[in-house]
């Protein structure tokens, strides 16, 4: 699974993927999310953070696969 | 409907009237949004965009399939700007034609009023004392 970073998140985790994150048997966004927040803390720090899984937002229940594409989409500010 | 989607380094804002002239309308509706040399009293000196491209031309083409949805348009135009942009340059450009002007006006608000809620851009600011900040709201 591929993850990538951006915004603010890019400034905390120091690059703009990390691929070849395995994925357990039942990995949701949240379990994810966890498991990025220990290696960088500070991401707990973002007031809301929006997770897409292949270019779509998705919940947090959202169960991940292993061809999955996930970013993080910190508070948006286009236009 | 004519539909143009784009994110670009270099936004050119005037081919919007040719994208979006149509035999059928009679209105068309421009929104630009530029960059300003100070934001809360502080001196900006220039703005960065990032963009999740491939997602922000999806969300960007659900935007301008929603508001033909909504309104009877016959053109709806989309463009963003990534990298620097220096005071007055040009950052975002959306617009929309229809047969009469109630329409395009309408959905040139959604059109820009949503692709802030929802397209995957970032804006970092840099101030002229030194600070440069990703912003967090959109006003």
């Amino acid at each position: 699974m591929k993850v990538l970073f951006f915004g603010i998140t890019k400034d905390i985790v120091g690059q703009r993927e990390l691929s070849n994150i395995s994925t357990d048997p039942n990995e949701t966004v949240d379990t994810l999310i966890d498991k990025l927040t220990q290696d960088f803390p500070e991401l707990s720090t973002i007031s809301s953070l929006a997770i897409s899984v292949n270019q779509k937002y998705a919940e947090r229940n959202t169960k991940l696969r292993e061809t999955d594409i996930v970013a993080l989409i910190p508070p948006v500010s286009g236009g | 409907m004519i539909k143009i989607i784009e994110i670009t380094d270099n936004l050119d804002c005037s081919q919007a009237y040719k994208q979006l002239s149509h035999p059928d309308s009679g209105g068309i509706c421009v929104f630009i949004g530029s960059v300003r040399q100070s934001t809360k009293n502080k001196d900006v000196t220039s703005l960065f965009f990032e963009a999740y491209t491939e997602m922000a031309i999806g969300q960007m083409e659900e935007i301008a399939n929603e508001a033909a949805e909504r309104w009877n348009l016959n053109a709806v135009v989309l463009k963003h700007a990534v990298g620097k942009k220096d005071i007055q340059e040009p950052v975002v450009l959306v617009g929309a034609s229809s047969a009469h002007r109630d329409a395009c006006f309408e959905a040139c608000r959604y059109l820009i009023d949503t692709l802030k809620e929802k397209v995957p851009i970032w804006k970092k600011e840099f101030f002229a004392n030194s600070e440069e900040v990703w912003v967090t709201n959109h006003p």
